[in-house]
């Protein structure tokens, strides 16, 4: 069976009314399968508020992410977090919406610089496990009354409540971009020049190493007025002087960051998809012990993409590494990393608290 | 203020309850007698007072969990207690509670500036985390205004924020890990130096949760390099309200300060006189603060002028000099002693949309003439964080309350604005009454679920946050525990 509620009063009748597990869907591009009536939120659609001069959209759960960067665009403003787009490492079709970004906590490259997904919700109204619609946070950007459930939602994937709407914070579009590229350096390199470029002060938005034969390239991103770019790519050139790779810029370097941020490199390619998060000196260690087909570094290194053998289960390798992998593309094993026993009590309990029947998405970040 | 009827059968068991505690504690680290308890009668929220049973200093996590485990066993409520700077009464006792001190937990345990991350203990001050990677570089940088003094600790339960948010954002922003301690006493670990959760994010969860849901004992704190350089800009108007248009305009244009700072002419006024900052007399000013290179702060500053040349400001001071700026600074940073100087006065903390500021500050006016009471404004207008201070007479029979339905007023007008009851300070006992305002009965509900799941019996900050008529069923637990 497939339910698309219409709106939030539609959404919470259709969680109420279920009589057995819910299989929760947005876009449904980001490779969440899990059993049980399809519920799809895409028809709870629209942006509700939208103000440049306040730095705020407020948009119904189900909207296009596509249709809100276009509305921001007009204003020349942006997902300041980048929301990675899935559909072409999952080789899926399908429209990637708000509420999934925001359920999945989905961030790109520039989370090193201002944040994750989860840092600029400031508010979300969703539909509990009993279909009660809450809500918590609101629209402003300080705001400390109650519990932050709005982070708690943030990164949960529907397992507590479904989103109904969002409020985001958004940021002007910069002047300018510029990416200085590094090549040759290998992976240990490559992410000590990364460190060195996020100790400056030179206010770095991407950093990224994609290996190739030539060892790689590593790309460091600035972005803000004109003048400023060419100063701070100025200035890391020196930084990075030392590392002794040959440097070249790329002057509009939009399309090479989504293909960082997408993990261009693993389209169209078989085996499992591992995303893992570490601190970012431990990246070289990760592929050390994995010893992945290919791998891909964001976030200077503390984010790994490792494209493995299928049903191969890096988990086991990484256990003396502090951090988290998720398995994006693949099965045999649990998408999500199994908690420590204190972490996975609490978290237990939230669930059969904010979703007594256990049916929504069940099973999917829990055993 | 209301708080819980203090439970008799614990306070008979006091003599028993602090042997216990002695026994996991160094004798100087558990302080029972009358007197000295009164240290910690209250945090910075000083109308209001009550000392506790006993109170403790632990040193480490593991003297944390034992004092909990007792607690837990003994059914005697606890609250926690960073450096007691809370405006909002998050750290005020009740005369059956064990006050839990982190102050004597102020250690740096690793600092890494490869992964750019410092693990303290969380009863270290805010400003001296930044003092122990400084000389390298590096800063932590929300930066509450009592900084000098509170404890990372209590910034963690109140998610606090500060003037320089508006670019690096707030505490919950900055925090990678914890270690929580249960009121159980078990230890949970919870997140790293690695970013985002693995799974369900409990550690956006536990910042701001106001000491209700664990001890957080440990803390990893993302840090930054210091930029290379900044510079403030003094803007004077001649009315309120364009001022605030101008700060709207500001953040609209994509120039992103680090902080946009407002005072209005009482600020200004009693700001001179108690520290002579050399402010012009005008009505409104805002302080802009830019970082970079002196080219790119030349830049930013010439875009910031040309908007606000657009509003007819009365001045437009640049700082020429290290001196200069300490000096802009130096009456902002001052107010809240400045103010203090002159009257009593009591801090609102209420948030709005930027783009309501000036209809907010033209109703607070009509407010301070309905109710006769004067209301300086001082506040981080970046981010919509509004600091309404209203001017009271502790003295005078009728004023504190007169005071407090005023502020309950203000904090309601910004709700209705489309903002929220605190941005930085906390619900604490002062907002708890008005969170019925913000949130209808199933957002409260959802929250408290929440509490019930970390701390089922209710004993740890139980009469904050929340209503005392929303949380009494549960807070009957506690109580049928005993």
């Amino acid at each position: 069976m497939k339910m698309t509620p219409k709106s939030e009063q539609d959404l919470s009748e259709c969680v109420a009314a279920a009589k057995g597990p819910l299989a929760i869907q947005g876009g449904g591009t980001r490779g969440v399968s899990v059993a049980g009536d399809l519920l799809n939120t895409s028809g709870i659609s629209g942006i509700n508020l939208y103000e440049p001069g306040a730095l705020t959209v407020v948009v119904k759960a189900g909207t296009a992410v596509s249709e809100i960067e276009a509305a921001l665009a007009s204003e020349r403003q942006r997902l300041a977090f980048e929301p990675m787009d899935y559909r072409g490492l999952m080789g899926v079709k399908g429209e990637p919406t708000i509420g999934g970004v925001v359920a999945g906590n989905i961030s790109g490259p520039r989370r090193i610089q201002v944040g994750a997904a989860r840092d600029f919700t400031l508010g979300v109204r969703f539909v509990d496990g009993q279909g009660t619609v809450m809500k918590n946070g609101g629209r402003v950007m300080k705001n400390v009354t109650g519990y932050d459930l709005v982070k708690l939602m943030s990164g949960s994937w529907g397992t507590l409540g479904v989103l109904s709407e969002v409020s985001l914070k958004v940021l002007p579009m910069p002047e300018a971009d510029a990416t200085l590229q590094v090549h040759g350096l290998n992976m240990n390199d490559a992410v000590a020049a990364m460190a060195d470029a996020l100790g400056s002060p030179y206010d770095v938005s991407g950093a990224a190493h994609l290996p190739n034969d030539d060892g790689g390239v590593t790309m460091i991103r600035v972005e803000g007025f004109e003048k400023s770019v060419a100063y701070r790519i100025a200035q890391l050139r020196e930084v990075l002087g030392k590392f002794g790779g040959e440097m070249t810029q790329a002057k509009h370097s939009v399309t090479d960051w989504a293909a960082v941020r997408d993990v261009q490199n693993f389209h169209n390619k078989d085996g499992d998809v591992w995303r893992v998060s570490v601190k970012p000196s431990d990246g070289p260690s990760v592929v050390a012990v994995c010893a992945p087909l290919e791998a891909q570094f964001d976030w200077a290194g503390g984010l790994v993409w490792l494209r493995t053998k299928q049903g191969a289960d890096v988990r086991d390798k990484l256990a003396g590494i502090a951090g988290h992998a998720t398995l994006v593309r693949g099965s045999g094993q649990p998408r999500f990393h199994p908690e420590n026993k204190g972490v996975a009590a609490l978290s237990d309990g939230l669930r059969q608290r904010f979703d007594p029947r256990g049916i929504l998405n069940a099973g999917l970040m829990s055993a | 203020m209301k708080m819980p009827v203090p439970s008799q059968s614990v306070l008979a068991r006091k003599s028993q309850v602090v042997a216990r505690l002695q026994g996991v504690l160094p004798m100087d680290a558990v302080i029972h007698d009358e007197m000295e308890t009164r240290a910690y009668e209250c945090d910075a929220l000083t109308a209001y007072r009550c000392p506790p049973m006993a109170a403790v200093l632990p040193s480490t996590t593991d003297e944390v969990a034992a004092v909990l485990r007792i607690c837990h066993e003994e059914g005697v409520p606890v609250v926690p207690r960073g450096s007691g700077t809370s405006l909002a009464g998050g750290a005020l006792p009740t005369a059956d509670c064990v006050i839990l001190g982190v102050a004597r937990m102020n250690d740096v345990i690793e600092t890494n500036y490869a992964d750019r991350y410092i693990r303290v203990q969380t009863g270290r001050t805010n400003l001296s985390v930044t003092g122990a990677v400084e000389e390298d570089g590096f800063f932590y940088a929300p930066d509450p205004s009592s900084q000098l003094a509170c404890a990372i600790a209590g910034n963690i339960a109140m998610n606090s924020g500060g003037a320089h948010c508006l670019k690096y954002g707030v505490t919950t922003n900055n925090l990678m890990g914890v270690t929580l301690v249960l009121m159980t006493g078990e230890v949970v670990e919870i997140g790293g130096a690695h970013l985002d959760a693995g799974s369900l994010d409990l550690l956006g969860l536990v910042c701001g949760s106001e000491g209700q849901l664990g001890v957080v004992t440990e803390a990893t704190l993302r840090i930054l390099h210091k930029p290379e350089g900044a510079r403030p800009v003094l803007i004077g108007f001649d009315d309120n309200e364009i001022a605030g248009a101008c700060v709207s305009d500001i953040i609209k244009a994509g120039v992103l300060p680090v902080a946009i700072e407002f005072m209005d002419a009482l600020c200004i006024k009693a700001t001179e006189e108690f520290a002579h900052a050399g402010y012009p007399d005008c009505q409104a000013l805002l302080i802009v603060e830019v970082e970079g290179s002196e080219a790119e702060i030349d830049d930013q500053l010439g875009r910031i002028k040309q908007i606000a040349m657009r509003h007819s400001p009365v001045e437009f001071r640049e700082s020429k000099s290290a001196e200069e700026s300490a000096a802009i600074w130096l009456g902002r940073k001052s107010a809240f002693g400045a103010m203090g100087q002159i009257n009593d006065y009591m801090c609102l903390d209420g948030t709005i949309p930027v783009s309501e500021l000036p209809m907010v500050l033209r109703r607070i006016g009509e407010l301070s003439e309905q109710f006769g009471l004067a209301v300086g404004n001082v506040f981080h207008a970046g981010d919509g964080n509004m600091h309404p201070l209203i001017l009271f007479d502790a003295n005078k029979e009728g004023d504190l309350e007169l005071c407090e339905e005023m502020g309950a007023e203000i904090l309601k007008l910004c709700v209705d604005a489309g903002g929220c009851l605190t941005g930085e300070h906390g619900v604490g006992i002062e907002k708890r009454d008005l969170m019925t305002y913000q949130y209808d009965p199933a957002d409260l509900e959802a929250q408290l679920l929440v509490k019930d799941v970390f701390d089922p019996q209710w004993l740890l900050n139980a009469a904050k946050v929340f209503p005392l008529a929303v949380s009494e069923g549960r807070r009957a637990t506690q109580l049928a525990a005993q």
